[in-house]
């Protein structure tokens, strides 16, 4: 049968066929849906973990148990998960153990465009990189087999592209007749105590050497000779931007990405005039075959930063004898007013950050939704590293400025995000008295993502009820003595709040309590009464337009320069905090 | 070499419009139909209200997922600025498909900016293949403002020579079951505009 589907939704079905058991993840885009896709397989035993490394952890785990496993995340997951994988590397499998990584070359929703390819490397295990849906399926179960036949964890890497992108897939029937997952007692293999690691070692890199010799001859790897003249080395979507770009070229093509089919480069290379790499981000593959003594043209063509893209690909070839240069003078427009992203209208952060940006905080911030504090006209985020950060930063920035700057000091955290790396942070705080402020932004979801749930939502990736982490009883359990709730949506109650804990010499955490306004088919969020702005008490003072509520918009009157302000009612949930700022009464 | 048998779609609006709906919809027509199909968007950030743009390619093989800078032959503008934007994606002569809405951005709601006038003629001079839509009055004739995209998808698929039995396949497969008869219906009215 074929379906259309997500590299994602494929990734997602070849871990059914493959007989997976176990999956886990933390929500990360381009990765999200894999993990969502394989919770519809009852077969299937998936959750969601509060960061990557836990999410690995549970995998490798089920692996040791025997069952098939796979851990899913964004490549800047990896970072967090990176503990585990590198000695995961070492014990080896029980089960198929698979980790699969989703980049974002050009960060259309990330903070870096680290390249994973890497970390394949970094850590001895194979990588596979499938070019659309129905090698992303293909891939994914190939990886279980060759962790079981190899005992290493395999990696699967792909990219924004592949796994939102759709193409046509052929679907199979799972697999059967796997060993029964049971406890099987290994310990030379599975503690890694320095003399039991130490005979470890060699076989990992007995185990890269065969790999590279599976590799020369297993089909994931595919040499297409067309033109003598021209071979090009690619792997993943850029292999199709390449046929597309330059169609006469010959293409030896990577499934396996690490590592390298090292006899079939060669023969790849001896059979073709002039040799290139073309890859998206890091000289990854280039400089392997460079380092194999072969004469390859790779990086002074190919840009470093962003994705590629047939015309990337054919503009960087321009000019040489395989692509004619551009003449064509590409179509303009007039410059438009841009459309960056922004909170939605009823959005529990908007009004935290229109305080912070008041009260002249110095915010020290973190990766959610609230990221968007930064936008105009709320300009309220001072630093954003990654998640987790926004509370260590503070911690330590504190630390050598002087009282009255260090009241500015305030940290901003979702509930996820602080769930995930900010309950260590925090503990660092409390422990260390850094006089600093927290605000927890707790919208009871992991919104940023598309609204996963999480151990302090209440339910789990099925749906089912759980347990909630009771985050002011966790916050006063490391440590800090000064706990405040507040609703979002009350600014002078928020602000009195602000002002108090911001004056105070010591640690202190803030939790707002309002549920993000996109959460459907529960109770967490109601919709209050639509407000509208009544056009003669309105004397367009533009008060209400500083938050930057998608919902107002200013409507200028023939002059163009009076106005007055007016509420979409499709748009506006009744927050009511434009209303809290308008000195004439005009919203109702 | 041009890739003439393939034909290129780029579905723009603003984030939350349904631009993902409606380019599921397009994919799996051309599935039915049988041909070779590649999509591909963005999904997270950009979702937020920003500018969307989602490629939809079919042919005999597809390769890239995502359609070559200045090669879009249709565009499917579900926002009137964001069509307008988008025009150097597509190839001299290519097809435009829009809806006569109109969607402030930040800097316009603030009064810093205005909306921009006269896109209608503008895009016409370019391309003068150019359908304008007013889904949304349609939609609320029709009975439900929400099908505003699928009247628009039924103005596309006269501009896409496939046969309508795919399509009403596609909105079935893709279109939740209680909300189905007011989207076929829209699709008809769209059809025949
Ligand atoms: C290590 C890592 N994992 C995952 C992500 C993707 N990510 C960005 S923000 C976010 C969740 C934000 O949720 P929350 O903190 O609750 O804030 P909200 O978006 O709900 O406001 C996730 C999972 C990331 N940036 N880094």
């Amino acid at each position: 049968m074929k379906e259309i589907l997500s590299g994602n939704e494929a990734i997602a079905r070849g871990a059914f066929e493959a007989g997976v058991k176990v999956a886990s993840a933390y929500p990360g885009t381009p990765s999200t849906e894999i993990l969502e896709n394989v919770s519809t397989y009852s077969s299937i035993n998936s959750s969601w973990a509060p960061n990557e490394k836990v999410a690995l952890e549970v995998a490798i785990g089920a692996s040791f148990g025997g069952a098939r496993a796979m851990a899913c995340m964004k490549h800047v997951g990896v970072n967090v998960a990176a503990d585990p994988l590198f000695t995961v590397s070492y014990t080896g499998v029980g089960g198929g153990l698979v980790l699969v990584v989703a980049d974002d070359p050009e960060m259309h929703s990330s903070q870096n465009e680290q390249d994973s390819r890497n970390y394949a490397k970094f850590v001895k295990v194979p990588m596979l990189e499938p070019a659309d849906s129905q090698e992303c399926k293909e891939f994914t179960r190939l990886a279980f087999e060759i962790s079981e036949q190899f005992d290493t964890p395999v990696m699967v890497r792909s990219c924004t592209r592949i796994s939102h992108g759709k193409s046509i897939v052929e679907l199979a029937d799972p697999v059967t007749g796997l060993p029964a997952p049971a406890l099987v007692k290994n310990p030379r293999k599975l503690v890694m105590l320095p003399g039991n690691a130490r005979e470890r070692h060699p076989l990992v890199e007995q185990r890269i050497v065969d790999l590279s010799a599976y590799g020369d001859t297993n089909p994931v790897n595919r040499a297409e000779y067309l033109s003598e003249d021209i071979g090009i080395i690619c792997s993943g979507v850029t292999w199709q931007y390449v046929r597309e770009a330059i169609p006469q070229a010959s293409t030896l093509k990577l499934g396996m990405v690490y590592p390298l089919p090292k006899k079939l480069v060669r023969e790849f290379a001896s059979r073709v005039r002039k040799l290139f790499v073309v890859e998206e981000l890091d000289p990854f593959i280039e400089e392997q075959v460079r380092a194999m003594g072969i004469e390859v043209v790779g990086k002074e063509l190919i840009p470093l930063c962003g994705e590629l893209s047939p015309g990337r690909v054919r503009t960087a070839f321009a000019g040489t004898s395989f692509v004619p240069a551009v003449s064509a003078t590409p179509l303009s427009v007039e410059k438009l007013p841009s459309r960056p992203p922004n909170m939605c209208p009823g959005c529990p952060h908007r009004g935290i950050f229109y305080l912070l940006n008041r009260l002249k905080a110095y915010v020290t911030g973190d990766i959610g939704c609230y990221t968007l504090g930064f936008m105009h006209p709320l300009n309220a985020m001072d630093t954003c590293v990654c998640m987790g950060a926004s509370i260590s930063n503070a911690s330590g920035i504190v630390r050598s400025l002087q009282p009255e700057e260090q009241r500015r000091v305030v940290a901003v955290i979702g509930d996820s995000t602080f769930l995930h790396t900010g309950v260590n942070s925090l503990m660092e705080m409390a422990y260390n008295k850094a006089p600093a402020t927290v605000i927890i932004l707790d919208n009871r979801i992991t919104a940023m993502t598309g609204r996963q749930e999480n151990p302090a939502s209440g339910y789990t990736l099925s749906g089912e009820e759980a347990p909630m982490v009771n985050i002011p009883e966790l916050v006063r359990a490391l440590g800090i003595r000064h706990v405040v709730e507040v609703d979002p949506y009350d600014l002078p109650a928020s602000r009195k709040v602000l002002e108090e804990e911001m004056a105070r010499p010591e640690p202190s955490v803030i939790i707002t309590n309002r549920p993000c306004c996109l959460i459907k088919g529960d109770c967490r969020f109601e919709k209050g009464t639509v407000l509208e702005i009544d056009q003669d008490a309105c004397t367009g003072c533009r008060a209400c337009l500083s938050i930057g509520c998608p919902a107002i918009e200013w409507k200028p009157d023939a002059s163009g320069k009076k106005g007055k302000a007016w509420i979409d009612p499709l748009l506006c949930t009744g927050c009511t905090v434009c209303q809290q700022l308008c000195k004439f009464n005009a919203i109702k | 070499m041009t890739m003439s048998d393939i034909t290129n779609i780029l579905l723009v609006g603003v984030g939350g419009q349904g631009t993902l709906l409606a380019s599921e919809i397009l994919s799996e027509v051309f599935m039915r139909a049988g041909y070779d199909v590649k999509k591909s968007e963005i999904h997270g950030m950009s979702q937020r209200g920003g500018s969307v743009v989602s490629h939809v390619r079919y042919g005999r093989q597809v390769f890239s997922p995502v359609v070559p800078e200045g090669e879009g032959d249709i565009l499917f503008g579900f926002e009137l600025m964001e069509t307008y934007r988008s025009l150097p994606l597509l190839r001299p002569g290519a097809k435009v498909v829009a809806n006569n809405y109109r969607i402030p951005s930040p800097s316009i709601l603030l009064g810093q900016e205005s909306y921009p006038e006269g896109l209608e003629g503008k895009i016409r001079g370019m391309f003068p293949d150019f359908m304008l839509v007013d889904g949304l009055k349609i939609a609320t004739e029709a009975g439900n403002p929400r099908v505003a995209n699928t009247v628009l998808l039924g103005a596309l698929s006269q501009r896409i020579d496939i046969d309508e039995s795919f399509w009403i396949e596609a909105i079935e497969k893709l279109v939740p079951r209680k909300a189905l008869d007011i989207n076929l219906q829209a699709f008809r009215k769209g059809r025949v505009l």
